[in-house]
């Protein structure tokens, strides 16, 4: 019984999750499954942070500072993801409670990696969530780009956790072990194969965050994939990757961190210009998010670069940021709807601001504030960021991103234009959603009042970069 | 001095109004009328405030006064306000050209007003926050937050171009600034502090004065702006609503000034003696080139927009020759330009409203049909010559008498930049107000109303004041200048 303590969350939403399986079928309602889930994921977030510091199952899982936080994290990316269906499942044609469950498991499966402190336990949890995730993007059976979208998924996918087998296996070939600590105790620095093992390990996880070069997948699945899926995409599994990828290369090579940090600089440097180049030519809005998250993750990754307390200290927070950001985007994207039909052309928010002037300029700032423009919360992402890497005189990465920043704004002010400068089309239908509006208005405040009162932010920052210093 | 938190007042009452203005609905005539009244009271009020501060402002102290300070970021950046005899100025000069644009953009914009008037107290707020802060980090906030209102001033209330120039305007600015965001993060891992009194204090090592240096001058530059940097500005300030022409030349102009004062020279002053020839050189060429250009311009807005290039080029003239009577010279300029260059546009969006046309050759022998119209626009414009009596001379004397001291060279090309500004100036008063009334639409031109009149008493009022007897302002200005020119003069000797 003394071992499961250690993943009581975990252990709790699966049984929860099971439950709920079963209860779906016969359930005629099928909202009280998504009801029922939020409030599993609610419970998951309470235990976890009512849960001791502690090490389970020969220490390949564990429970800090750290993951703490980047579990709560994901779990409130999922449980924005399932208020988002509540809202839309209807009109979307995904009305299947399935959709709650599969975001449940792929939770566990998430929670799995953030505590990961073991090859094996890495990958039974990253797989847990792929494939959850892999269905999930093929969620609209009678929609083509959808389909299409599970199954680019699922092979580019199965490619990169085949990659990341590989590395694995050269892991564990050069070291003998598969534990983080023991790794970092035994490990050869001048070896050549271990070297390998890293650069496949991280190649297999870039893709999971959809960072360049291995990024091809993000914005076919990004547009195909039914809206509130995107946004669980944007949301959870991206926190729960950077985190693996952070502790992973802390753990169990933070003494050649002069080697590794070369990857993820080019990774960083590749997305950030990759993206906002890119990002500049799209004209559907989710493609346009594939891009910009793709650009975010790039700024996430300095922090994971600089292998300082600083640079984990803004990872949270601008991980904490994005989350918000990307929340209150998704949830605007859901208003986009003209009789009952979802349009998600950029060109369709023209005239916003004549028909609806206060969601006009409230997603007009999230969209300075993705841009990083101060005084909105976007900014002390950034600035937190970019404070780690001159901390760590890593000022080209530093020069490039700022460069970046700059290049992407043009796209984010793009949208500006279209809502406010753009000849009117029609209305949206309305904005009654009261699901929707709770997340658009708590994640827009939080994004546009972060200035007056970034302390708990900071000092949560400050709590899980001390796990690795 | 007072227990009151009075900067913090200040930024406050825009934000009240913002607040206030947000609650009023906006769907029938009086509400509208309701809402302008709000938004200009609070701005008046706001004003007064100010006032305020300026009397109570101790003229013999050159440190920061009124000051405040909270703990906000981390343990280091803090929420800290200040004012000197610097930053004094250039907050009363904002709190008093806010309601002046707002009581000129009555009858210029025509729809969503309600909007037009809270960007235009968001703006006041970042405005006079660069001028306030204490902290960097802040200055760097509010620096860069005021894109945000003027981008959408520009793009939703702007001419025919908005578009194209609103991005310009935000491109071209945000990529200068980013480069200061990374000099004040690597000052404050220099240093440990981000405090602006703090920072003044502290040798940067040579090298890194360079690159710092470089670093904020590539967000000066383009603000200020200097040539070549300038090309945004004749754009935004033609496509921009009159009111933001005004706050543009006004005010976002001094921010870059300011910036130049407060930070490149008295933190770099190695860097800044080494960069001095090249900030000459670029003034020159500035004052020069952009008067030759506002010669054949056939808007008028643009050619005070390139006219406004050309003073600041006397603005970074008088900085960099890091003598008193030169910084002196170049806050009383950059005054002086606040109110002269708003004025001027002021006075091209009142032909503006009546005819909708900023072409020069549009107009004509207006003299006669409107006397007190030509009467105010002949003050500006020979103000904004630098006429001796006028506020524009004692800035431009004050500038070449220290350029004189450093440089002949230098001043003797300076020089012909006034010569330059008097002849596209009065070419330009010339074409518009003599000559005879042809032009049949010209004829039922109507002269100042009593709103317009009330706009441009004080302007004048203050251009004259100035230049009769700038000896009060001189006193706000000078106990802080020789500071700052003595803090130089003792990092350069070490």
């Amino acid at each position: 019984m003394s071992i499961l303590t250690v993943v009581i969350p975990e252990f709790f939403l699966f049984i929860s999750s099971t439950f709920l399986l079963m209860a779906g079928l016969f359930i005629k309602k099928k909202n009280i499954i998504n009801t029922l889930s939020i409030a599993a994921l609610v419970m998951t977030a309470v235990l976890i942070s009512f849960q001791n510091l502690s090490l389970g199952f020969n220490n390949s899982f564990v429970n800090d500072e750290f993951s703490k936080i980047f579990k709560i994290l994901l779990l409130m990316g999922s449980i924005s993801a399932l208020l988002m269906f509540s809202s839309s499942r209807k009109n979307l044609n995904i009305d299947i409670y399935e959709f709650s469950i599969l975001v449940c498991l792929s939770s566990i499966g998430m929670m799995v990696m953030v505590s990961s402190n073991d090859l094996l336990a890495m990958f039974i949890g990253l797989e847990l969530q792929s494939l959850s995730l892999y269905v999930l993007a093929a969620l609209n059976r009678n929609s083509l780009q959808s389909s299409e979208a599970g199954i680019k998924y699922f092979i580019l996918g199965a490619l990169s956790s085949g990659l990341l087998l590989f590395g694995i296996s050269y892991i564990y070939g050069f070291t003998g072990n598969t534990n983080f600590n023991l790794i970092s105790a035994t490990y050869d620095k001048e070896s050549l194969g271990l070297l390998i093992g890293i650069v496949f390990v991280c190649s297999g996880l870039a893709f999971k965050v959809s960072a360049v070069p291995f990024h091809m997948w993000t914005p076919d699945v990004y547009q195909g994939a039914p809206t509130p899926v995107t946004g669980f995409f944007a949301l959870a599994p991206k926190v729960a990757a950077l985190a693996l990828l952070g502790r992973f290369l802390f753990t169990s090579f933070g003494d050649s961190a002069h080697e590794w940090q070369q990857i993820i600089i080019f990774l960083s440097i590749a997305s950030m210009l990759f993206a906002s180049f890119a990002a500049i030519a799209q004209n559907n809005i989710k493609r346009l998010m594939a891009y910009s998250s793709i650009g975010h993750v790039g700024y996430a990754l300095i922090g994971i670069a600089c292998f300082t307390e600083e640079g984990i200290q803004a990872l949270v927070i601008y991980l904490i940021i994005y989350l918000f950001m990307n929340i209150s985007v998704f949830s605007f994207i859901l208003f986009m709807k003209r009789k009952g039909e979802y349009f998600e052309n950029i060109s369709d928010l023209s005239g916003l601001y004549k028909h609806n002037p206060f969601y006009a300029i409230i997603i007009s700032l999230i969209m300075f504030s993705l841009a990083g423009i101060p005084p909105l919360a976007g900014f002390f992402g950034k600035f937190y960021i970019f404070m780690a890497a001159i901390k760590n005189e890593m000022f080209l990465l530093s020069l490039v991103g700022i460069l970046a920043s700059v290049i992407s704004a043009f796209y984010y002010l793009r949208i500006i234009k279209v809502i406010y400068f753009d000849e009117p089309t029609d209305k949206f239908d309305g904005y009654n959603s009261k699901s929707l509006n709770f997340l658009f208005f708590s994640s827009s405040s939080f994004v546009i009042f972060f200035l007056i009162y970034p302390r708990p932010i900071v000092e949560i920052s400050n709590f899980a970069s001390k796990t690795f210093f | 001095m007072t227990e009151l938190p009075i900067l913090s007042i200040i930024l406050l009452i825009p934000i009240i109004g913002i607040l206030i203005l947000m609650f009023i609905k906006s769907d029938n005539e009086n509400s509208i009328s309701n809402i302008k009244q709000t938004a200009l009271w609070i701005s008046f009020l706001n004003f007064v405030v100010s006032l305020f501060i300026l009397f109570s402002f101790d003229q013999d102290n050159p440190n920061f006064q009124f000051q405040e300070s909270h703990f906000w970021l981390n343990n280091i950046i803090s929420y800290d306000l200040g004012v000197d005899g610097i930053s004094l100025l250039f907050i009363i000069l904002t709190t008093f050209l806010v309601p002046i644009c707002i009581l000129a953009s009555f009858k210029s914009i025509t729809f969503s007003i309600k909007e037009y008037l809270i960007s235009f107290l968001a703006l006041e707020v970042f405005m006079i926050g660069v001028f306030v802060s204490m902290d960097i980090v802040l200055f760097y906030l509010f620096f860069e937050g005021g894109l945000i209102p003027m981008f959408l001033i520009i793009g939703i209330w702007g001419g025919e171009r908005r578009v194209y120039s609103t991005f310009k305007f935000f491109l071209y600015t945000l990529a200068g600034s980013v480069f200061m965001l990374l000099a004040i993060i690597f000052m404050y891992w220099e240093t440990g502090t981000t405090s602006i009194p703090q920072l003044m204090q502290y040798n940067f090592n040579y090298d890194a004065q360079i690159l710092l240096w470089l670093a904020f001058f590539a967000s000066f530059v383009v603000k200020i702006p200097m040539w070549p940097f300038h090309t945004w500005l004749p754009d935004a300030h033609v496509e921009a609503p009159t009111a933001g022409s005004v706050i543009l030349a006004g005010i976002l102009l001094k921010l870059a000034g300011y910036g130049f004062i407060r930070f490149s020279i008295t933190m770099f002053p190695d860097a800044s003696l080494y960069f001095a020839p090249m900030i000459f050189t670029l003034s020159i060429i500035a004052i020069i080139f952009t008067s030759l250009i506002a010669l054949v311009q056939k808007d008028m807005k643009k050619l005070i927009a390139y006219s406004s290039v050309a003073h600041m080029g006397f603005v970074t003239l008088g900085i960099f020759t890091f003598t008193l009577q030169g910084i002196e010279g170049a806050i009383i300029q950059m005054i002086s330009h606040g109110i002269v260059s708003a004025a001027l546009f002021l006075c091209v969006g009142v032909i503006y409203d009546r005819i909708h046309s900023r072409e020069i050759d549009r107009y004509g022998g207006l003299v006669s049909r409107m006397p007190i119209y030509s009467f105010s626009f002949m003050i500006f414009i020979l103000a904004s010559l630098g006429l001796p009596g006028t506020s524009g001379f004692v800035g431009e004397f004050l500038v070449l008498l220290s350029l004189f001291s450093i440089n002949t060279y230098f001043a003797l090309f300076a020089t012909t930049g006034v010569v330059l500004a008097a002849t596209y100036s009065l070419l330009l008063f010339r074409k518009v107000i003599f000559g005879k009334l042809i032009k049949d639409d010209l004829k039922d031109m109507l002269d100042l109303s009593r709103r317009e009149i009330i706009i441009f008493i004080p302007l004048i009022i203050l251009t004259l004041f100035i230049g009769i007897y700038p000896k009060p302002v001189m006193n706000i200005i000078e106990p802080a200048s020789q500071q700052t020119v003595d803090l130089i003069n003792e990092k350069l000797k070490r």
